[in-house]
């Protein structure tokens, strides 16, 4: 009976493993098929060049057209079926002296889009406007199924995690067994010998280790000073981190990853932290920043997605923009109903003391992941140094004041330098330890 | 055994105490008096403001410090007013030009790209496409054209004058004019009376290493 059950699951796990196999082949077919079918379908139907129209559009009218979505101005796909190709020459080239002489179409388009001027694209030859009209009548390929092999491919993606797990598990699970064996062992042992009346020597007469502990003083004495020793450190560790928020990593309203904008994109930190070059405050930035590049970024690209958060996930956090923003991606327009978005602040000091990031950015040029560490790689941000005042004043002995081009430093370096017989002045020596400086 | 459930019940709870340690709340302070400004702090949280935000926008009508009012309006024909009269009133210096460049590669080479051929990195990355380089010949752009779309933002492009004061987008565009002119192969404009004096700074900087120890008061007449 048992030997039949085993060959059961063997057999269960070979059409298992071939179906999981098979799987994997599925979606590289699934991908390709349709956009080589569109591509040919296309090249046939129209006479442009795609691939040449592609180029163009990219670099020319993608600023304001989408095609097949609505954007600054109309999704352009079908305008040849709107349009006579004539009149699409002219419009590219000179919307608005089509606009002047009257044309019906043309007025028709311009009010719709409340009076949106098109740039003009005197550059573009016939054959260009062609390529670009056969780029923009590539039907929409379709959103890449979900292939049935997608499922079987998270979770071979996630398997190598759960497979460490697993044989932990396995592990953890064997060495029981193992100790559960040895006392068996032991006990049948015992109990072998007892039947057979083999004594077993008796270990007796010695004192027990304890109590030989405790008639020793001198290792008393020992054990309490050293077990002291480590409570006071421990008890002064805990307390010394205190006040002290390093490694706070706080769950914002919206999920935005540094790593995205600042490491993958490369985003300047300035960008949107815009008054950190100008004021006490690093400022958080209002979604107006945030719309200079999400008005035409609604979704993220198949590629931003991790195992950790999918596509889906970005999508949802851009709309959480839209929605406190107040923007409507249909109608490319704001609502004017706006809710705030309150970001839960990082890293603070305490009001006794006073930072200004002006002078340490503008002034000093100091870079940020100084003091904020690797932003550029957090996917959620977190509080990287203690902002402790050792920290701060551990810095201002290292670091030397940046004099270059700043005449106000001139004067008062020389004669500094001069005082401490050193060529570059440290922001300690420059009083960047005096207590006024910062707590007052 | 009643030992071991003793020294198991201990760890779990040691367990407990060590991950209860939660990286999502901020730790305890000694004297939170001391920690917790009286007044209200930038991007506050208070119950007496709207949505108990402290950020919020100006009251309307109220005027920042030096702010002058710019007379253009958002439109078509305020965008092609300010490209036809709209002059820079800076001039054209080496320093601003530098300025012009920093803040340029903050808040513009992003897309337009560190030339200004609308190749930067999120064109590339195909994030935002269709950035037109600023030789453009449709577009034609000019000092007034510039300052009017960093001011209100065009089509897809936001406005930056939330980022930037008027001083510091008015040195932006003498950066763009000299990127476009980099482009279309000309020479970028500079006020010529002001070229002599970057001159003679860069050459007293050459020597001023040389010269650094002899001659402390030529130096201290420099720096007055």
């Amino acid at each position: 009976m048992k030997q039949v059950k085993h060959r059961n699951s063997a057999s269960k796990i070979l059409i298992l493993g071939t179906v999981f196999l098979f799987t994997f082949f599925n979606p590289v077919y699934a991908q390709d098929a349709p956009a080589v079918d569109a591509a040919v379908a296309t090249e046939a139907s129209s006479g442009g060049d795609v691939a040449k129209g592609e180029e163009l559009f990219k670099s020319l009218c993608a600023a304001c057209h989408k095609r097949y979505k609505k954007m600054t101005g109309p999704a352009l796909f079908g305008v040849a079926d709107k349009y006579e190709k004539e009149w699409i020459y002219s419009w590219v080239k000179n919307s608005a002296a089509m606009i002047a002489s009257g044309d019906a179409q043309a007025i028709a388009v311009y009010e719709e889009y409340n009076k949106t001027a098109m740039n003009a694209f005197p550059q573009l030859s016939n054959a260009d406007i062609d390529n670009i009209v056969a780029y923009a009548m590539v039907p929409k390929a379709d959103p890449p199924t979900p292939p049935p092999g997608t499922g079987s491919e998270v979770s071979e993606s996630n398997g190598s995690g759960i497979s460490v797990n697993v044989m932990l598990a396995i592990l953890a699970l064997v060495f029981l067994m193992l100790v559960v064996v040895l006392f068996l062992v032991n006990k049948t042992l015992r109990n072998f010998a007892e039947a057979n009346n083999v004594v077993l020597p008796q270990s007796e007469g010695k004192t027990p280790i304890w109590k030989a502990f405790i008639e020793n003083q001198f290792l008393v004495l020992v054990t309490v000073v050293l077990l002291m020793l480590a409570s006071g450190y421990y008890v002064y560790g805990y307390f010394m981190q205190v006040g002290v928020d390093q490694g706070y990593q706080p769950v914002q309203p919206i999920h935005y990853s540094h790593k995205i904008h600042a490491g993958d994109n490369e985003i300047e930190c300035k960008y949107c932290h815009s008054s950190a070059r100008v004021s006490k405050t690093s400022g958080i930035p209002s979604l107006n920043v945030c719309m200079n590049c999400h008005k035409s970024i609604s979704e993220v690209a198949e590629a931003t997605a991790t195992a950790e958060h999918s596509k889906e996930f970005y999508d949802g956090e851009i709309q959480k923009l839209y929605k406190a923003v107040g923007w409507d991606a249909d109608s490319q327009s704001y609502t004017g109903k706006t809710e705030p978005v309150k970001w839960i602040r990082i890293h603070n000091l305490p009001d006794f003391a006073y930072f200004n990031h002006s002078q340490h950015v503008t002034v000093a040029g100091v870079e940020c992941q100084k003091c904020h560490g690797p932003v550029e790689e957090m996917e959620v941000m977190y509080q990287f140094a203690p902002l402790t005042m050792g920290w701060c004043v551990n810095c201002h002995r290292e670091t030397n004041v940046k004099v270059a081009d700043n005449k106000y430093y001139e004067k008062i370096h020389k004669e500094l330098s001069k005082k401490y017989g050193v060529d570059q002045l440290t922001a300690a020596q420059m009083g960047g330890l005096e207590c006024g400086k910062c707590h007052y | 055994m009643k030992n071991t459930i003793k020294i198991l019940a201990a760890a779990v709870v040691m367990i407990c105490v060590v991950s209860c340690q939660n990286k999502s709340k901020p730790n305890y302070q000694y004297m939170p008096n001391m920690y917790e400004p009286v007044s209200y702090e930038t991007y506050g949280d208070y119950k007496v403001f709207p949505d108990s935000q402290e950020a919020m926008l100006p009251v309307e009508g109220s005027i920042p410090r030096g702010w002058m009012p710019y007379e253009y309006e958002n439109s078509n024909n305020g965008y092609l007013q300010a490209k036809d009269s709209l002059k820079n009133p800076i001039r054209y210096t080496k320093e601003n030009e530098e300025a012009g460049k920093e803040l340029y590669d903050i808040y513009c080479a992003i897309c337009h790209g560190g030339k200004g051929d609308g190749k930067g990195t999120l064109v590339k990355r195909e994030k935002i496409l269709g950035v037109p380089t600023y030789s453009d010949v449709g577009r034609a752009i000019t000092e007034g054209s510039i300052y009017h779309v960093m001011y209100y933002g065009i089509n897809s492009m936001g406005s930056y004058a939330s980022q930037t004061s008027e001083h510091e987008r008015w040195q932006i565009v003498q950066y763009v004019q000299k990127l476009k002119a980099d482009l279309e192969g000309k020479t970028p404009r500079i006020d010529t009376e002001v070229v002599e004096v970057v001159e003679v700074v860069v050459d007293e900087k050459h020597e001023e290493p040389a010269n650094d120890h002899q001659e402390p008061a030529k130096d201290h007449s420099n720096a007055h």
